[in-house]
């Protein structure tokens, strides 16, 4: 038993298993480079880093072909450790080398948490307009809305994922109607009446609102970065006295559908999925200057004004390149800007990890300094001894 | 006498230098180096004349100089004033560089018809170039990474026509004989002109002809705003920011405007009129007169002008590639004899050619008020720079010539890939406004890029292992004894970040009988340390830019990922060096291949068209990385084959 435990052991401490593992990550990333011109950055991501196995489809099967990032990462990260915990002894020789190693523990888990929890969205304004949410750049949501109350509107967001399988969802109690999945295409088009033999006729889709006049197109999901997945989804609504009717949802209809059921007006669409914020941004002016003669850039800039729905903050901010606003756990960047200079685009990034990078480059280069540092006391001091000496015969 | 070679060695190196610093003017009766240095606004910078005449020769025909019909050669600047006020006669200068066979098919053109089988001028394009256009069109529908090499051809060739094109309307009209004559017609008309196009629009009695002539003249002058490349007419003096640089059309309409005719404007004009007539004595009045009018406003701006236009005319990293090649064979050949003397010549060489480039580097810094790596160009002269640095480092401690055989091909093979790189145009380049911050410019891509020099300086000291070790018996010869208290009287300063070349260095000194093979696993060893260092720390520092510009630590883009694989690779040498599973020649082999891993990095990355950090390529490029790749893997084969066949282990 001990035997085999500590064969175990041996296999998690060694270098070998290291310089094995450094090699298959240069291998996976040097192979999702080059696929990265046919997937897009998002569709790497998912087949080779995010995922513990790269699959390859062969015939028709995916077929594992390759470790993927978690398992490589995670295996690096259990050598690193393993292989410090067992040879640990504290001395000064080997403390920069710890303190390297530690740094770059942190790194990985600041990258495994990164992809765990980051989230990215968007947020467009208007010269002059408020925005109190920001938009995800790929995530979608059915959104059905009570607008009875012309002061407020009571939002209830079913996230897409929840429209995969199809059936009655789980929806919070305030709904007074069960939310029943008919048919979800993670990227459709949008025709009028059907005209080909690989459209779906709207009429088996939907009863109400535009739905029966429509026809639906399945297409391939994509991940490229220039294009974006456009779902659609049937959905009935089911009271207590039977159906309500079936609705087509899809980001390509620009207007909700609404409808009256108990006494209340409510609304439904299937639109990009939005993040509300205790506070508003309000685009005060977009800048964009260009080098004199030229289409390069040389800056853009966004002044907005802050203001929080507590009222403990209001006040104006400057967002340019290389100068991020940070703001109760998000962080706005200037991104792009459209609408001949009246829009500005920022992105919306949510990562409560994002300080670790810092903290394990600070380690790692103290740790580098140190192990040199001492590498170089030693030299000098062996340096000194050996000449001494010669210095004494000339 | 052996003991004068250093010396004399060093004497003439400088004096060659000396007189590189002191180009001789081309012969030539006008005041070509004061046109030369007149400043001009393109591509987002203040830059001399000089500079356009080369950077458009660069781009139109790789190189500089252009031989005309007659069996002269004309200097840029003699170039650009045809170009700019002759092009009757500039048209047939065969400067248009067309290599593709489809192309030259499309003009109905051969390679006997061009100078050196490849330069053609507009003339001989002229009567195809609406074919061109329409091969343009057609090619333009495809999407740039898919475009096959004849679209790519037919597009260059047109943006070099075109560029051309715009050139020649930049100051003047070529088409009359006398613009100079026409300017000072239009104003003397001006004022009539301007009163009977109001008079007319207000549906008043007018005069016909001072209204047409000032309505053509205007439409004349908007060709030239539209399309004139230059801006070298120098902001108006309303111009509070002093940066509204314009094309002479622009400044001739804003003339209309204020019933004036800027005084650039009539300067160039002037010009023109000289160049045309061959009248040396009034051009040059006119360029001495031009120069105190802007001096007076731009003072500061002219000093760097002045000083690039100088610097072109110096070409520090031409001679910089010179003295390093002269270095390279004085090293190699102290391997064979006198070792002390030819050895300590090729090290005094290997220094100059080091100052020289570092100058040059300092200028463009100076120059362009940006960090030293701020495009693929600047990144290979680092490269080089940092290489050759720790070279002479090493060379210090080691005194074997290893360093400097290293120094000597890693600054010439760094500056001749960027001579290369040179020719798609200004290299001093604005910073787009992501990249538009000199901290990060200054740490990051600093940082990476002593990473990829030291990275490559392992691979090429590996190389030298290789080469030497498997066909002569040198690896297992011991350098001659030297007095270990000359090392004493050597003792540099080192500074920390230089600490694990020292640590290599360490045993050496201890142990004074090594042979070449042992000392250069020591320097190999100590450089990759060095190059895990600063790999790291740069893509790190990397990561955190892009997590302050975009929010995303790490991307995995393509440019991000090469780092990172650099990274990957050092520290798989290092771990494979403690672990025990390689030895000398398994070092070896690892750090050759370290030496594809960057020129993927740097090169290979931006071959593929995608990401935030690409810059272009060229498909001589990709040909050139291949060559260089299968060659590094041929001597990893070398470095693995087994000993017998090495004569280093026979020895």
């Amino acid at each position: 038993m001990s035997k085999i435990w500590q064969s175990f052991v041996k296999f998690f401490v060694s270098l070998r298993l290291t310089v094995v593992l450094l090699a298959l990550g240069i291998v996976l990333v040097f192979v999702a480079t080059l696929a990265q011109t046919r997937l897009g950055v998002w569709g790497v991501h998912e087949k080779f880093f995010h995922t513990f196995i790269v699959l390859k489809e062969m015939g028709g099967v995916a077929v594992p072909v390759f470790p993927g990032g978690y398992f490589i990462g995670g295996l690096l990260l259990l050598n690193l450790i393993a292989a410090h915990l067992y040879r640990f002894r504290l001395t000064w020789k080997k403390c920069g080398i710890y303190v390297v190693h530690l740094g770059v523990i942190l790194l990985l888990v600041g990258e495994l948490l990164s992809g765990l929890w980051q989230e990215e969205f968007q947020m467009s304004i208007d010269t002059g307009a408020t925005k109190y949410f920001s938009e995800s750049y790929r995530l979608h949501e059915l959104a059905i809305v009570d607008t009875t109350d012309p002061k407020f509107d009571e939002v209830t967001a079913i996230p897409e994922a929840l429209l995969k399988r199809p059936g009655t969802l789980d929806t919070p109690g305030k709904l007074p109607f069960h939310v029943v999945v008919r048919g979800y295409w993670p990227n459709a088009d949008l025709h009028g009446p059907a005209m080909s033999p690989g459209q779906i006729p709207g009429s088996t889709l939907a009863t109400k609102d535009v739905g029966p006049s429509l026809s639906l197109t399945p297409l391939a999901p994509t991940s490229k970065d220039n294009e974006r997945n456009l779902p659609a989804a049937s959905i009935e609504l089911t009271g207590p006295d039977g159906t309500l009717g079936t609705w087509l949802v899809s980001p390509l209809l620009m207007a909700s559908q609404t409808f009256e059921y108990a006494g209340k007006t409510w609304s439904l669409a299937l639109r990009v999925a939005r993040d509300y914020q205790p506070f508003s941004l309000t685009l005060l002016k977009f800048s964009h200057e260009l080098y004199l003669g030229t289409d390069t850039p040389k800056n853009y800039s966004s002044r907005v004004r802050l203001k929080s729905d507590d009222g403990a903050e209001d006040s104006e901010k400057l967002i340019y390149m290389n100068n991020p606003l940070r703001y109760r756990g998000l962080t706005f960047y200037q991104a792009s800007f459209a609408n001949n200079d009246q829009t500005t685009i920022l992105q919306v990034v949510r990562n409560p990890s994002w300080t670790l990078p810092y903290v394990s480059c600070l380690l790692v280069a103290a740790g580098l300094m140190a192990q040199f540092g001492l590498s170089l006391v030693n030299f000098i001091g062996r340096r000194k001894a050996a000449l001494a000496p010669t210095a004494a015969q000339t | 006498m052996k003991r004068l070679i250093p010396l004399s060695v060093l004497a003439l190196g400088v004096f060659y230098l000396v007189l590189a610093l002191f180009p001789p003017a081309p012969k030539s009766e006008f005041d070509l180096a004061g046109f030369g240095r007149l400043p001009v606004l393109l591509n987002g910078r203040l830059k001399p004349m000089d500079t356009v005449a080369r950077t458009t020769l660069l781009v139109l025909q790789g190189r500089q100089r252009v031989a005309v019909p007659g069996g002269r050669t004309l200097s840029p600047n003699e170039w650009l004033l045809d170009a700019l006020f002759r092009p009757k006669e500039a048209d047939s200068y065969q400067v248009f560089e067309v290599v593709h066979p489809d192309v030259l098919a499309l003009f109905g053109l051969t390679t006997e018809d061009g100078a050196g089988g490849k330069r053609f001028s507009f003339l001989q394009l002229e009567p195809k170039l609406s074919e061109l256009e329409r091969q343009a069109a057609l090619a333009r529908q495809t999407e740039g990474p898919e475009r096959n090499a004849f679209q790519r051809a037919v597009l260059t060739l047109r943006e070099h026509v075109m560029l051309y094109d715009r050139l020649t309307v930049s100051l003047v009209r070529g088409d009359t004989p006398d613009f100079l004559g026409e300017i000072t017609k239009f104003q003397d008309g001006l004022a009539a002109g301007v009163a009977a196009l109001h008079a007319k629009e207000a549906k008043q009695p007018f005069d016909e002809a001072a209204a047409n002539a000032t309505f053509e003249a205007a439409a004349r002058f908007t060709i030239m705003a539209d399309n004139g490349y230059l801006l070298a007419i120098p902001p108006p003096t309303d111009d509070t920011t002093g940066t509204r640089w314009r094309n002479a059309g622009a400044a001739l309409l804003e003339g209309i405007q204020s019933g004036t005719l800027d005084p650039g404007v009539i300067a160039y004009a002037g010009l023109a009129r000289a160049w045309q007539q061959q009248g040396p004595t009034e051009f040059n009045t006119i360029v001495r007169l031009y120069r105190p009018a802007l001096m007076g406003r731009f003072a500061d701006r002219i000093a760097k002008t002045d000083a690039e236009a100088r610097f072109n005319a110096v070409a520090p990293f031409y001679h910089g590639m010179i003295l390093y090649v002269l270095a390279f064979l004085l090293a190699v050949f102290s391997w064979l004899k006198w070792p002390d003397a030819l050895g300590r010549a090729a090290f005094w060489l290997v220094a100059l050619g080091w100052v020289t480039t570092t100058a040059g580097i300092f200028t463009r810094i100076w120059i362009g008020g940006y960090a030293p790596v701020t495009n693929l160009y600047s990144s290979a002269l680092f490269v080089g720079w940092v290489a050759v640095l720790l070279c002479l480092v090493l060379e210090w401690f080691f005194r074997n010539a290893i360093g400097l055989v290293a120094a000597g091909m890693i600054g010439f093979c760094t500056l001749l890939i960027a001579h290369y790189l040179s020719l798609a145009g200004d290299t001093l380049e604005m910073m787009q406004a992501v990249l538009d911050n000199n901290f990060w410019l200054w740490t990051h891509v600093v940082a990476v890029t002593i990473g990829y020099a030291a990275t490559f300086l392992a691979g090429f000291l590996a190389l030298i292992y290789v080469v030497m070790g498997v066909f002569t018996p040198w690896l297992a010869r011991k350098p001659q004894a030297k007095d270990i208290a000359a090392l004493a009287v050597a003792s540099a300063p080192v500074s920390l970040v230089l600490a694990p070349v020292a640590t290599a260095v360490a045993g050496t000194i201890a142990s004074k009988s090594q042979t070449n093979g042992q000392m250069l696993v020591r320097m190999v060893y100590g450089i990759v340390c060095f190059a895990t260092l600063f790999s790291f720390v740069g893509t790190v520092l990397g990561g955190i830019w892009a997590d302050q510009s975009w929010g995303r630590f790490w991307g995995w883009d393509p440019k991000e990922n090469g780092a990172l694989i650099i990274v990957l690779w050092n520290a798989l040498i290092l771990h494979a060096r403690w672990g025990g599973l390689v030895r000398q020649r398994g070092l070896m082999a690892l750090a050759l291949f370290g030496n594809i891993v960057t020129s993927w990095s740097w090169f290979g990355v931006n071959m593929l068209g995608v990401g935030l950090h690409s810059y272009g390529f060229t498909d001589a490029a990709f040909v050139g990385l291949l060559a260089f790749v299968a060659s590094q893997l041929g001597l990893i084969a070398l470095a693995v084959a087994p000993s017998v066949k090495w004569r280093s282990a026979a020895a």
